[in-house]
């Protein structure tokens, strides 16, 4: 047993070393400002834009949903301002950031790791190599600082849409106005609440591309190695999403 | 000069390369020929650094490759050209674009870019052909596009990892023309890995048989044919006897 144990932790360390090793590499590579550079506000689009429909989707329904269940639980309890409070509360920390990331963990994350996987298997990885481009700075590099930048972007346009989803039903299904809505969300309103969310986003965006790269750069094997390495970064990507919210939640709630 | 000194080169518990030396003369072209899997293309992959030698050591003109550092790597990769097997085109760009790429690299300016490209273009007959993406093109044109990103570059080395393979007879006799016309008209020195021998005689100055992870033997087309080798006579004969054990020989060598 004890063996097996020992197996497993030198697995581990392992592939602690090996993701260490890949983000040292990663950094290094930032040093190729005309490589990534021009790259970048492509993959933004791509990345963050086209992101932007399925995001605002679960969005407006979690809205809608927050404030029946918010309506539903505080009556004959607690005033029914406070569904905007925790339509605001819910979507601005917790739910926009969660939600939207663990989407684009499949979405972006699987994107990432199938188009560099078959680019690897297909050897044109090599082929960047040979015509002495850096692989990192040109296929990493660009990805992570899209995604780094543009979850922040998605998120808070989802959170936008939640309350204002929460917002109409509230005002249309619950006959609660406008004004008490308003009142409610600004009633334990801290400007922490949006950085928060933003912040824990751009990790996830940061992680999501990370895993999604270093996957698909492993990938050999042809197509089944694409399948393989792909649905490993949409499940790795999606568990460090719900590891570093908890992080987050322990190093600054 | 490219010079392989004893190399060694192993995946997992297959060793692939076993003290494989062999000299590249400036201005022929070197065709390394075996069996499929025997390690010629982890021999060519060696050259531009994609591999690095477990022992032993490519020296290109006298650098040895996996000395050098990132800066050195990167020049002495835009000096070889790297023709793939399955031409590695970038899907998503156009011809143009999979041909300008490098020469942006090199930070040429646009004017010369478009006329490597056109000339690049036109060497390997496919003129007209700019706006095309890789998935529109045939098997054969692929590896002609390929070849002409190689050149595009004004490599003093060209690496072809088998570039006849898959291709139907016609489409390799052009391919090996456009090899012969390139480096008549380019004078560059070249490596080959194939195992199609009427590729090897057509292309070759010297020919190398590569048998379990070392050269078998050198020569020229004639000698190679006249040879009284029994490994390479059964190779170039295709006969099948032992071919249980070089197949055992060959399994798992690709990275």
């Amino acid at each position: 047993m004890y063996q097996g144990i020992a197996v497993r932790v030198a697995e581990w360390l392992t592939a602690l070393g090996r993701v260490g090793n890949f983000v040292a590499d990663v950094t290094r590579s930032t040093r190729e400002v005309s490589t990534w550079g021009p790259l970048t506000p492509g993959l933004m689009r791509r990345i963050g834009v086209q992101s932007l429909p399925i995001a605002l989707f679960i969005a407006t329904f979690t809205g809608i949903v927050l404030a029946l269940l918010s309506s539903y639980s505080f009556t004959g309890a607690v005033p029914l301002y406070f569904i905007g409070a925790f339509v605001g509360k819910a979507m601005m920390l917790e739910l926009a950031p969660v939600l939207v990331g663990l989407a684009l963990a499949g979405r972006v994350g699987a994107n990432i790791a199938a188009e560099l996987g078959t680019m690897r298997v297909t050897e044109q990885v090599d082929a960047l190599e040979t015509l002495a481009f850096d692989p990192l700075a040109y296929l990493v590099v660009p990805r992570v600082l899209a995604a780094t930048l543009m979850f922040p972007a998605v998120v808070a346009l989802a959170t936008a849409m939640g309350i204002t989803a929460g917002w109409v039903t509230a005002v249309n299904l619950l006959d609660l106005s406008t004004t008490d809505f308003v009142k409610g969300l600004r009633l334990f309103y801290e400007f922490k609440d949006i950085w928060f969310g933003l912040l824990k986003s751009m990790s996830f965006g940061l992680a999501i591309a990370l895993i999604g790269c270093m996957k698909g750069l492993d990938t050999r094997g042809g197509a089944e190695g694409v399948g393989r390495e792909t649905t490993r970064a949409v499940v790795l990507s999606a568990e460090m999403i719900l590891v570093l919210d908890a992080f987050w939640a322990v190093v600054l709630l | 000069m490219i010079v392989f000194r004893d190399v060694h080169k192993r995946f997992g518990s297959k060793e692939v390369l076993r003290g494989f030396s062999l000299e590249v003369q400036e201005g022929e072209t070197t065709v390394i020929i075996g069996h499929s899997g025997s390690g010629k293309s982890v021999s060519l992959k060696h050259v531009v650094g994609l591999l690095t030698p477990d022992e032993g050591a490519v020296e290109v003109d006298g650098q040895i490759v996996h000395q050098l550092n990132r800066e050195g790597l990167t020049a002495l990769r835009s000096r070889i050209g790297f023709v793939f097997q399955f031409a590695a085109l970038f899907d998503s760009m156009t011809v143009r674009e999979n041909l300008a790429l490098g020469l942006k690299r090199q930070k040429l300016e646009d004017r010369i870019i478009e006329e490597r490209v056109r000339h690049s273009l036109a060497l390997v007959d496919l003129e007209g052909a700019e706006m095309r993406y890789p998935a529109e093109l045939s098997g054969g044109m692929r590896k002609r596009v390929g070849l002409a990103r190689a050149i595009a570059l004004r490599p003093q080395y060209l690496l072809y990892d088998e570039p006849t393979t898959g291709l139907d007879p016609v489409t390799s006799a052009v391919i090996n023309q456009l090899m012969i016309r390139t480096r008549e008209k380019l004078g560059v020195t070249g490596i080959v890995v194939t195992h199609d021998l009427t590729s090897a005689y057509a292309v070759g100055d010297r020919i190398a048989m590569l048998y379990r992870g070392q050269i078998r033997q050198v020569g020229t087309a004639d000698q190679i044919r006249r040879t009284h080798d029994p490994i390479v006579r059964q190779f170039i004969e295709g006969r099948p006897e032992q071919a249980a054990g070089l197949e055992e020989s060959s399994m798992e060598t690709q990275p």
